[in-house]
């Protein structure tokens, strides 16, 4: 990269053998009131998408931990039965939970990710478009979404390969997409939020260690409500996680669940952390 | 706010000071037409640090304006005024006439923008940089190829459009980010030391482009850098910023011949004094305090970073 420098002879031949410009002329008309967010949300979606088509890593190496938690954790406690879980196989009981809780993880570096955006002057240079500041975190948090949506569809996979008896029914999978990138929105949402906050990568780094773990065992992902003391309860109580697990595990299960109250948080706290991490967006700027 | 710039000068520097082959510059635009940027008294401070402390700046409609001063003189902080990236109270601030701190959206409208750090996705390929900007600019889907084709082959990227910026050379990279800013169609190209870190054949193949769009465009090109030589060469008129405030501003050639002058006139001139440079011109009107290192840790480490991944 460092290497070749641009040699001077393209620009002589832009000279001699003029370019056509005449669009470069002319400024593009402004969508106006409710279009902009929608196309921001999309333009930042895409970006997301292109960056997996060209580089698949992250999804290999993020497929790991998932299918660990299920093969190990989800089949040894099956053997054990010391879970109750109303009368279905453990690993199927767990499979939502990694689920949602991967799709945690992903969102969860998107404060990092920022920040590095930031340091690398790319959030200054989108600050300077004609992007609202929540037109600009609603796309980031929507591509979180994206990206948390295609480890779920890894996730799936995986739990069918370990025959975890799940719907195959498009409407309950759509509804599972749904509460994916809404639970995806929230949380990447608290991790920009955080950025926002601390500013730096090496502070953030460190809280977002201290808080995944805990919203991870302070949900019903592993075990369900009634088993925690009540405290943890408590916590579970107001952690969007357990809301978003509720109702995977109700849309592919078939369990009992309350899905109207689960899509109601789960849109509420996206908002809230839209809200949030737009208003603390300008903290970054500076 | 219409003091007024000799045509001539403007008209006869693309062509003098590029040698490249401008083309007349598309400027039978009215006379009233609002200067490009206006700061009256723009004031910045971080805490107890001014970056910009009472600044009065008119660059002119069409013009290649450039700021300069060392690390920290307050360049970066003035540009983030104007840009929107920072608030200012209203009045400080126009962009054609719009103030950003009531028409912050109009005033991105007209902007293109090139921070100081290599500001290009390196995991999207050209195309995909320049598209994403054409999306948050509202390209239409219809026009969004050609125009993002345009801008490429007008920075001389277009065989280099389907590869990852991760691949491109430093000078390739300032040529993708001036695509970006170039496909909305900016009346004004805002580029924060875009020749940093830079090797000399890289450096002048990035102004013959710059040079070339905007004598194509007639865009106003807004420009910071604390390379005396390149503002000598590049621009029309030049301001020269030190501790947030500018102390001499003209053409290159007006701010040398007031030197001689000042020289001549202090008596020093006569002594065989080789021809003064925008440099001497800035050591004299900065004065004291120029030789103790100025621009602060972040200044320095963030400078540091773009030109190591330039260079």
């Amino acid at each position: 990269m460092s290497e070749a420098p641009a040699a001077p002879r393209p620009a002589s031949a832009d000279t001699t053998n003029p370019v056509r410009l005449d669009l470069l002329l002319v400024p593009p008309r402004p969508r106006t009131g409710w279009r902009v967010l929608p196309a921001r949300v999309v333009a930042m979606c895409v970006v997301e998408i292109q960056k997996l088509a060209h580089d698949r890593t992250e999804l290999y190496t993020r497929a790991v931990q998932p299918a660990l938690w299920l093969l190990i954790f989800g089949e040894t406690f099956t053997r054990i039965k010391a879970i109750p879980t109303g009368g279905i196989p453990y690993i199927d009981y767990l499979a939502p939970g990694i689920i949602a809780q991967s799709a945690m993880f992903i969102a969860i570096f998107y404060g990092i990710m920022i920040i590095w955006e930031r340091d690398a002057g790319i959030l200054t240079k989108l600050l300077v478009t004609p992007t609202p500041r929540a037109a600009l975190i609603s796309g980031k948090s929507f591509a979180a979404g994206v990206k948390a949506l295609i480890q779920a569809v890894v996730v799936i996979v995986i739990a069918a390969l370990l025959s975890v008896g799940m719907t195959w029914n498009p409407l309950r999978l759509l509804g599972v997409a749904v509460a994916v990138v809404l639970g995806s929105a929230f949380f990447s949402c608290l991790s920009m939020s955080i950025a926002g906050i601390v500013l730096t990568r090496d502070r953030l780094m460190g809280i977002g260690q201290a808080i995944t773990m805990p919203l991870f065992f302070g949900s019903n992902a592993l075990y369900p409500v009634a088993v925690m003391p009540g405290w943890v309860q408590a916590v579970s109580k107001a952690n969007p996680l357990s809301y978003q697990v509720d109702a995977l595990r109700g849309l592919l299960l078939g369990t009992p669940s309350h899905l109207a109250l689960d899509y109601a948080v789960l849109a509420v706290a996206a908002v809230l952390g839209i809200t949030a991490a737009s208003s603390l967006l300008g903290r970054l700027a500076r | 706010m219409t003091d007024d710039i000799p045509d001539a000068v403007r008209d006869a520097a693309p062509g003098d000071v590029t040698g490249t082959a401008a083309r007349d510059l598309p400027r039978d635009t009215a006379p009233a037409e609002p200067d490009a940027v206006t700061c009256r008294a723009l004031a910045y401070a971080f805490g107890d640090t001014k970056a910009v402390d009472g600044l009065d700046l008119s660059v002119h409609a069409g013009e290649v304006f450039g700021l300069l001063g060392p690390n920290g003189a307050g360049k970066t902080t003035a540009i983030r005024c104007i840009t929107t990236l920072l608030p200012v109270p209203a009045g400080m601030v126009r962009v054609f006439g719009c103030d950003p701190a009531r028409e912050r959206m109009a005033v991105r409208r007209l902007l293109g923008y090139v921070p100081q750090q290599l500001s290009a996705d390196a995991a999207l390929t050209g195309r995909e940089n320049v598209s994403l900007f054409a999306r948050v600019f509202d390209v239409s889907r219809r026009e969004r190829a050609a125009r993002v084709a345009q801008a490429l082959a007008a920075v001389g990227l277009a065989d280099a459009a389907g590869r990852l910026a991760k691949t491109y050379s430093g000078g390739m990279i300032r040529r993708l980010e001036l695509a970006q800013a170039l496909v909305s169609a900016p009346r004004l190209l805002i580029l924060d030391e875009p020749t940093i870190g830079l090797d000399p054949i890289a450096r002048t193949t990035v102004w013959q482009h710059i040079n070339a769009v905007r004598a194509a465009t007639g865009m106003t090109v807004l420009v910071t850098t604390h390379s005396m030589d390149e503002a000598d060469q590049y621009c029309d008129r030049v301001a020269l910023m030190h501790r947030g405030r500018i102390h001499a501003l003209g053409t290159p050639d007006e701010l040398r011949a007031e030197l001689r002058e000042r020289r001549r006139a202090s008596g020093e001139a006569g002594r065989g004094e080789a021809e003064p440079t925008l440099e001497d011109v800035f050591r004299d009107v900065a004065g004291r305090g120029l030789d103790e290192q100025s621009g602060g840790f972040r200044d320095v480490r963030s400078t540091r970073r773009t030109a190591s991944r330039v260079g």
